[in-house]
């Protein structure tokens, strides 16, 4: 900036331009910020708005330094630390509305602006979704308009309209050359060096059940992951995505067990064709990956090597802080091996003071001589014959929570029946555990893919048998349709296409027809934004590459090739920009310059203050050979340009008068 | 034979590199344009800051291994790049002519008023035209349109002033490019000594130099209403009758006397070269402001007596270029 401009004002319009557009980039983050700093933060970004419509005084330089202390001291007390995501961005966040106060020249004002830019970037480490991507773009485009407003000093109020056009063609522009840098910028394994994660403190799946806590999760449609199956997706029935397996018991609460975590799969005997499938698992702060049962190999493509416990559930190096995509296979059909002394002790272990209604019912089923097989049977027929109901929202029980589900208050939902039916099974002496994940999916037409949301979560239970091994039994799904209080979930173990119900008119009305419709449009459009933009990594642009024959070139190649698709890019665009002559609205005008074209072209160049009149009489005397044309083409424009309307003369013989110049 | 030739040719080439390069080439008559390869463009300050904050991006992006955060850095990568084609394109094909010069006392400011033309099919916006050292002139141009603005020198000496190359420079639209161009416009400012604060004209010069004054032309005694002359002193307009709407009318003064003055180069003594200009540039302004006939007489030079607004200028010209060296190149300022 020369020592003319750098102590410029900046023009006023482009002043309210700019806080304009600091303000929406600075919403999402007030939003997120602790309350206090966000109300400070308004005050004073509504002090400077106040200075610019009512001519408030801004602050003496003492007043801006006490408060840049202030909010420094404040951010190190909220978050205990200046650095980090959370409280950078919104230290950032406080100094950018502190800057305003200063706001004076126009380096000020591109400060505020480069910072606005930084704080777009920083609203994306908290979210990637859609809606923030649109929203910025917009914010991008106001941030892009107002920088164009600062650098114009005769700009006004009124070019508003043309600086947001202006705005949207450099960013179209743009756009070209973000494809193939997005495309080709060569992406590394990991970070550069490690930064400090942290809790996002999202709901999930628990991996304990206390009779209860499940409910909180039923309610929730928020998506866990999404299945693209490579063949076709397997009946609902089948669908049990193996999530934390429940071994340890108190009588009422139920944990996991401490296992090794094995670099391989654990052996088991396939007895049908392993389905492969690619899994998109949305951010959360869980290690948890979900397979069908039972997994056959470890996820693949994951940004930490996968692992799998004993019982099966697979899990992540470390937690799954952004959303991870990754490829599976699994068998439906199985037979696991024996079990181990500690696994059997584990499978059997049930305290025997708690729910003793219970144990009895079970040990009498022993004693009447039942075999496994017979006991598993016999305790699904106990569920069937009984009038127990499925419901979402069970009474609360007491402190024999088994005892009072079976004998009293006969409603619950997927963990009471599960942990039931395992009490019952440890109970008469069969090994049991229970297993928590999420049941069938909801397909999406549109992607022909699998949408699994927290409404999904389920529990179920396996039995050991003999010469068998592991067997899932899920007594939820032996409860009468009819027993069941909400349609859903009634359609839950039938059918994973509830388009397909709504196609045949069945218990949805048409409104909830249209919003099935709907949620599967906006699902597709997230889980193609989830592929492609989020899950775009090393792996993918290695199979882009090899997709387009470039494999195996190394960084080297392509870097070269970066360079080489951004230099035609660039030279296109410049061809675009460059060569862009926008036609002249009017045809008569048109056709002259054309005409004085062609002459110029022959040595007589229109002088700027020569008038048509005097313009043809010279360009006679230069080109005798053409006078008779010139007079003509002359004294047709004349007429077309200055005869009253109705009176000119046709524009085609003065058009093909040119033609033959 | 071929080798040398070669050779030469080579070093030609090289001269007219070098002359471009270094921005020797001739002033150039005429109207100047600014042609592609006359538009310069390198990064400003802001676009390295800009670039700084690219590359904080980016390690930003690697880092956190977020996917929007690459998008959007290299958005605004991409963003940079075609500001830069824009800016460019702001420049690219603007024509300068220059219009007519007036002259000056030393110590003002020269005026070199300006067209800016754009002959393309584009808008132009935040141009910037400067001399080197002053300060910029701001315009917009629309498509196929032209504006006249003035380029201001300040002046501290007599003579001719030639103002140097003009820099257009822009950085519309979004300041992370400087592109700018020189034209080198041959123009010249004829530069007239500033007048002395002496403000009067010597007693002595009032001296009647002969009896036969042609009569009706001097100064002191009205003798007759003429319609007005351009040259004509503004002090001999009849007011009154122009008030009374019958429009400009000359009062003629029938002198017994001849004013007829010589301003003489002897009669100021021993002063210094400067200062004498400087005190003749005065007289000359005096005498005519009082619509008296005056001659000047310079050491190599003698203007016979006259009046009028010509005249003035011819002295005043005579006075500024006094002793100058004759420049070679024969334009009309």
């Amino acid at each position: 900036m020369s020592r003319y401009e750098q102590h410029l004002l900046p023009p006023p319009s482009s002043r309210l331009w700019l806080l304009a557009a600091l303000f929406l980039v600075l919403l999402p983050h007030l939003w997120r910020m602790p309350v206090a700093l966000s109300l400070a933060s308004l005050g004073v970004f509504g002090w400077r708005l106040a200075h610019e419509l009512k001519g408030w005084p801004l602050p003496r330089r003492a007043l801006r330094w006490l408060l840049t202390l202030l909010a420094f001291a404040a951010v190190a007390l909220l978050f205990k630390s200046v650095v980090g995501r959370d409280a950078g961005v919104a230290l950032l966040s406080v100094m950018l509305c502190l800057k305003l106060l200063e706001l004076r020249t126009l380096r000020d004002a591109l400060i505020t602006l480069y910072i606005g830019y930084f704080l777009v970037l920083g609203a994306f480490l908290f979210d990637q979704s859609l809606y923030i991507g649109g929203y910025l773009l917009l914010v991008v485009l106001l941030l892009t308009a107002a920088l164009i407003a600062l650098n114009h000093p005769q700009s006004s109020a009124a070019s508003t309209r043309f600086y947001l056009r202006y705005a949207g063609q450099l960013l179209l522009q743009a756009f070209p050359l973000m494809v193939a840098l997005f495309l080709l910028f060569p992406r590394l394994d990991g970070p550069l060096w490690h930064m400090p994660q942290e809790r996002t403190g999202k709901t999930g799946l628990s991996d304990e059940i206390r009779m209860g806590t499940l409910s909180s999760l039923v309610e929730s449609e928020e998506v866990v992951f999404r299945v693209e199956f490579q063949g076709p997706i397997p009946a609902a029935d089948r669908l049990y995505w193996r999530g934390p397996v429940l071994w340890r018991t108190d009588g009422r609460l139920w944990r996991t067990l401490r296992q090794p975590l094995l670099p391989a799969v654990p052996h088991f005997a396939a007895a049908s064709e392993p389905l492969s499938y690619n899994v998109t698992l949305e951010a959360g702060d869980r290690r948890w990956l979900f397979a069908l049962d039972l997994p056959a190999t470890l996820p693949q493509g994951l940004d930490s090597p996968a692992l799998i416990r004993p019982d099966f559930q697979l899990l992540a190096d470390k937690p799954l802080t952004t959303t991870q995509r990754y490829t599976v296979s699994s068998v439906l059909d199985y037979r696991t091996s024996q079990l181990n002394d500690a696994e059997w002790w584990a499978a059997l272990q049930l305290p025997e003071e708690v729910n003793p209604e219970t144990v009895a019912l079970a040990r009498g089923w022993v004693d009447a001589g039942l075999t496994p097989e017979q006991l598993v049977t016999r305790a699904l027929n106990y569920f069937r014959d009984n009038d127990f109901y499925y419901s979402r929202r069970p009474p609360l029980l007491d402190n024999d929570p088994v005892d009072d589900f079976l004998f009293n208050s006969r409603r619950g939902f997927c963990e009471h029946y599960a942990t039931s039916f395992v009490t019952l099974m440890r109970a008469a002496g069969v090994p049991a555990r229970v297993v928590t994940g999420y049941q069938g999916g909801e397909r999406n037409r549109l992607g022909d893919y699998l949408i699994v949301r927290q409404s999904n979560a389920h529990a179920w239970g396996e039995v050991w048998l003999e010469g068998q091994g592991w067997r899932r039994i899920d007594p939820t799904s032996n409860i009468p349709p009819e027993r069941v209080e909400e349609v859903v979930d009634s359609q839950r173990f039938t059918t994973t296409d509830l388009l397909a119900g709504v196609a045949q008119g069945r218990e949805f009305g048409l409104f909830k027809k249209g919003f099935y419709r709907l949620r599967h449009m906006w699902d597709a459009m997230n889980h193609g934004w989830n592929q492609w933009v989020l899950g775009f990594d090393k792996g993918q642009q290695e199979r882009l590459l090899k997709a387009l024959g470039l494999q195996e070139k190394g960084w080297g190649g392509l870097i070269l090739l970066l360079v080489g698709a951004l230099l035609v890019l660039v030279a296109l665009i410049s061809a675009v920009v460059l060569l862009q002559r926008p036609r002249q609205s009017d045809p008569v005008q048109r056709h002259y310059q054309r005409f004085c074209a062609k002459l110029a072209k022959r040595g007589v160049v229109r002088k700027a203050d020569e008038g048509p009149l005097d313009y043809a009489t010279r360009a006679a005397l230069a080109l005798p050979q053409h006078r008779e044309l010139i007079t003509t083409i002359t004294r047709l424009y004349v007429a077309l340009r200055y005869q009253p309307p109705g009176q000119e003369a046709p524009l085609s013989e003065f058009k093909r008068a040119i033609g033959r110049l | 034979m071929t080798r040398r030739l070669v050779g030469g040719r080579l070093f030609a080439g090289q001269r007219a590199f070098w002359q471009r390069l270094l921005r020797r080439d001739a002033a150039e008559s005429g109207p100047v344009t600014l042609t592609r390869r006359r538009v310069y463009i390198l990064p400003s300050r802001n676009g390295v800051v800009f670039g700084v904050l690219l590359l904080a991006m980016l390690i930003g992006a690697i880092n956190y291994q977020n996917s929007l955060a690459f998008i959007f850095t290299f958005l605004l990568a991409g963003l940079g790049v075609v500001s830069m084609v824009h800016t460019f394109r702001n420049l690219n094909g603007l024509r300068l002519r220059v219009g007519h010069i007036q002259p000056v006392f030393a110590g003002e400011q020269a005026a070199f008023p300006l067209s800016v033309e754009n002959p393309r099919g584009h808008p132009r916006f935040a141009l910037k035209l400067h001399f080197t050292g002053q300060p910029p002139e701001g315009l917009d141009l629309p498509v196929n349109g032209g504006q006249w603005l003035q380029l201001h020198h300040p002046t501290a000496q007599r003579g001719w002033l030639h103002p140097g190359r003009i820099t257009l420079y822009t950085r519309f639209p979004l300041g992370l490019f400087h592109a700018w161009g020189y034209a080198n416009i041959a123009m010249r400012a004829l530069v007239y000594p500033a007048p002395s604060n002496e403000r009067s004209l010597p007693a002595e010069l009032l001296v009647p130099s002969g009896s036969d004054g042609d009569q009706g032309r001097g100064d002191d005694d009205f003798a007759a209403l003429r319609p007005y002359h351009p040259g004509d002193s503004l002090r001999h307009v009849h007011w009154k009758v122009l008030a009374r709407g019958q429009g400009l009318v000359t009062k003629q003064f029938g002198g017994g006397v001849n004013e007829e003055l010589w301003l003489r180069w002897e009669q100021l003594g021993n002063l210094a070269l400067e200062e004498k200009l400087s005190r003749l540039t005065r007289w000359v302004l005096e005498a005519d402001a009082r619509g008296m006939t005056y001659g000047l007489a310079l050491p190599d030079r003698e203007i016979t007596p006259s009046r009028g607004e010509a005249h003035r200028r011819h002295c005043l010209e005579a006075l500024a270029l006094f002793q100058m060296p004759t420049e070679r190149r024969g334009f009309t300022g």
